[in-house]
């Protein structure tokens, strides 16, 4: 027993690790806040909150978004914190209709960058067809926040019949994925100070709302859905098989992953599966309904790489499988801390 | 037990080189390396160049890998032809 | 990518596998001693592939794992000095010493920094005059020059502001303090390629020469591995153990002088304790005293706890290649990735996260 470390371990402080999406998040999630805020409506544990009211099916949900820099290569935390939230929304197949916006703004800030921000905002909830409705702002002291905070909550509508959540994948569903992975991680990375490397690659922060309409038009079938943000990947998969209670079966060669992004991986040593996407996902779908789902995505700009990546099945329950490159099958694990470079 | 990876030298300035990998880039020491070239591949660890890639010996190893996998693959061949002959 | 997709060809797979069964009648025991490999045989599955003749077994090859608790607790101990500044890389962050890591030292307000090159720390310094930046050197042969060269250069520049902690260690000492303890038993090495990428093949010789195992410098991508098991098989089945490099696109018999030059310039040699293996003379690396204004441990006086090892943990035995992490009682209930007793299970490159994390 770690006795030595208990006495000052993770469990008395909140580490960085604990926000970065994979297991320490998880459970922190579970062990605090779910099961302080146990109810009902929480408990699934998705992305957005379905509630019925007055007859119609509301998705509700909130994200923040801390990121630093603020401004990077293809977005910056305004154009995120639409797109984050809208995408949440679409995960439960509503269409996201309303936004709110609070500001915790660190005395000091640039009041042109905070313009930017919210021009971008303002920009993307347009294209996303979302209105921002409502809104807070505080300033705090200097060093009270990383220049800028932002939340968003959102509302949106599911329609009639539409049954999506990451507790509906069986065995004999297709896994499909929209696109390459790992652009908004190694975006985000090769913008920060210390890293020092360059790239063309930008974010793929994008809107995912108009594709999920496509996709739910041509089937009905869509089991899951799920835009894998902060843990990449990986942690999306293992978060879908154990809120399913299935086994998911994945094959590396079929997951598309960007040349600037394989390099980077290679550079500092991560795998592409643990790294921050935001305007992708994932969509489990009925083996019947995989080629209509397909067709519909690839017929849209921000599902033309899409592909089937893998399949559901019974075994092994709330796990992983990999197959490698090279044909040998091994888990895909849920990362545990934040992705931190390694030279070893 | 380290992370290095090949890389090509885009450019070269006294001590420094910018080094390319699948599209990304990066500036890395080249002290370890002072023979190093442009077009060269490097290995580089920790921001350091640490060895010039020898291209004829990595073709050397990867015609063992096909040697190998032609070996196999005749003796298949053959052992389906002797099959046959048998009929 | 070059250099790297083609060893990972799934169709060349085949024919290797076929061959090391075809060669491996007997049970042969191989260690490797480089985290990168016990990294790179987890992730592609490669036990899963081998015939159950092979049997690879991990040794003290991840230079986190091997760091003393002592060690650890003196990088803890430099992140506590005010106005300094961590620069580390990133395998050290999680790594528990006696009571503390460099992550918790963090969430209580001290400045750590990941980095990937120590140059990123010499920068550092120089950005940040008020800040006295501490870099964290841990790595073998293969990181030592990088921070040789920029220690050097830090002299050179006449900074006053940036010191290396140097836990640094070299490996052909540690695999014969290995041996001589007579409790593994081996038929072979796989020989980590980048750390002979510099020092060469012939510090290996002692292993075939004077313990008649077979020796194989291997690469890192699943092909290479593969390869070099087939070698170190053929080694064995025609009785003829010495040391030969699958790496031949990264080593050179010589390894590379200029590295092994700077190395020495900077560095000597010194008594260092490793974890699992004790103290091993001449298999540390200590600055010279030209560059002590440098040296983290000669210019800070540390308030150091007791050292306190990890009650229960069997990080030692399995660096020794005694222990399968499987094998330990706290394998995967008391101690994970989340929640570990020692370095090996929070280590990117221990034995036991590989083992863990890919079920291998």
């Amino acid at each position: 027993m770690n006795l030595d470390l208990k006495n000052d371990s993770s469990s008395d402080r909140i580490l960085l690790a604990h926000g970065s999406g994979g297991e320490l998040s998880h459970e922190l999630v579970s062990s605090i806040f779910a099961r302080t805020f146990d109810n009902p409506v929480l408990h699934p544990l998705d992305d957005s909150a379905v509630i019925s009211v007055a007859g119609a099916r509301w998705a509700f949900t909130t994200d923040s978004y801390v990121v630093t820099p603020i401004f990077f290569p293809g977005g910056d935390i305004g154009k995120l914190a639409v797109c984050g939230t809208v995408n949440d929304l679409s995960m439960s197949g509503a269409r996201p209709l309303f936004l709110s916006s609070g500001f915790i703004i660190e005395e000091g800030f640039s009041v042109s960058d905070l313009k930017k921000i919210v021009g971008s905002m303002q920009k993307t909830a347009s294209e996303a067809g979302v209105q921002i409705a409502t809104g807070d702002t505080k300033v705090v002291n200097r060093g009270g926040a990383d220049g800028i905070f932002i939340n968003t909550a959102g509302i949106g509508l599911i329609p009639p019949g539409i049954m999506i959540s990451g507790s509906n994948a069986r065995s004999g569903d297709q896994v499909l994925l929209s696109g390459p992975i790992g652009d908004h991680g190694v975006a985000i990375l090769s913008a920060r100070e210390g890293l020092q490397f360059s790239t063309a690659l930008e974010s793929d922060c994008a809107p995912l709302n108009g594709l999920v309409a496509k996709m739910i038009a041509a089937s009905p079938e869509i089991r899951c859905l799920r835009d894998p943000t902060r843990g990449g990947l990986a942690s999306t998969l293992n978060e879908l098989a154990r809120q399913s209670g299935v086994g998911i079966w994945v094959e590396e060669n079929r997951i598309p992953v960007k040349e600037e992004v394989r390099g980077a991986c290679e550079l500092l040593g991560f795998e592409p599966w643990n790294l921050a996407n935001e305007g992708k996902l994932v969509a489990i779908v009925s083996s019947e309904a995989a080629e209509a789902v397909l067709n519909a995505m690839r017929a849209h700009p921000l599902g033309r790489g899409a592909i089937r990546i893998g399949e559901v099945r019974k075994e092994p329950p709330g796990k992983v499988l990999l197959r490698t490159s090279i044909g040998s099958t091994r888990i895909l694990d849920m990362m545990v801390g934040e992705p931190l470079p390694r030279i070893c | 037990m380290c992370v290095a990876i090949p890389a090509k030298i885009k450019s070269i300035e006294g001590h420094m080189a910018e080094v390319e990998v699948g599209g990304i880039s990066r500036t890395v020491s080249v002290e370890l390396t002072p023979e190093v070239r442009k077009d060269d591949y490097v290995l580089v660890h920790a921001g350091f160049a640490i060895h010039v890639i020898d291209e004829q010996e990595a073709r050397e190893t990867m015609k063992l890998f096909e040697e190998l996998g032609a070996l196999e693959e005749s003796s298949r061949v053959l052992g389906a032809e002797g099959s046959s002959e048998k009929t | 990518m070059k250099f790297i997709d083609e060893y990972r060809d799934g169709e060349k797979v085949r024919p290797i596998i076929d061959e090391i069964e075809r060669l491996a009648d007997e049970p042969i025991r191989l260690m490797e001693v480089c985290g990168t490999h016990t990294v790179s045989i987890a992730r592609y599955g490669l036990r899963k592939i081998l015939p159950r003749t092979i049997e690879l077994i991990s040794g003290p090859g991840c230079p986190v794992c091997v760091t003393s608790n002592g060690d650890l607790d003196k990088a803890i101990a430099l992140a506590r000095i005010p106005g300094a500044a961590i620069a580390t890389f990133g395998d050290m962050v999680r790594v528990p010493g006696s009571e503390s890591t460099l992550a918790l030292e963090r969430a209580k307000g001290r400045d750590v920094r990941v980095v990937y090159s120590p140059l990123d720390g010499l920068k550092l310094a120089a950005d940040e005059p008020q800040t006295k930046v501490i870099f964290l050197g841990v790595g073998f042969e293969t990181t030592a020059p990088a921070v040789a060269a920029t220690a050097l250069e830090a002299k050179s520049r006449g900074l006053k502001n940036f010191f290396i902690f140097s836990a640094h260690k070299t490996v052909p000492g540690a695999l014969q303090a290995l041996l001589d303890l007579g409790e593994v038993r081996l038929n072979g090495f796989l020989l980590p390629g980048h750390v002979s990428a510099i020092i060469g093949s012939r510090p290996y010789e002692f292993l075939a020469r004077d313990y008649g195992l077979a020796c194989v410098i291997s690469g890192f991508e699943p092909l290479d591995i593969l390869q070099s098991v087939l070698l170190l098989v053929r080694q064995l089945k025609t009785r003829n153990p010495r040391v030969e490099i699958q790496y031949r696109r990264g080593v050179n018999p010589e390894g590379n002088p200029r590295a092994q030059e700077v190395m020495a310039r900077a560095f000597e040699p010194s008594d260092v304790e490793w974890r699992g293996l004790g103290l091993i003379p001449g298999t540390g690396l200590a600055f010279r005293k030209e560059l002590a204004d440098f040296d983290a441990s000669r210019v800070f006086d540390l308030k150091l706890p007791p050292v306190k090892e990890h009650r229960g943990c069997r990080c030692g035995d399995v660096l020794r290649g005694v222990l399968h992490p499987q094998e330990c009682n706290l394998f995967a209930k008391v101690c994970t990735p989340q929640n570990p007793a020692g370095p090996c299970m929070v280590s990117f490159e221990g034995s036991c996260a590989a083992a863990y994390k890919y079920d291998s």
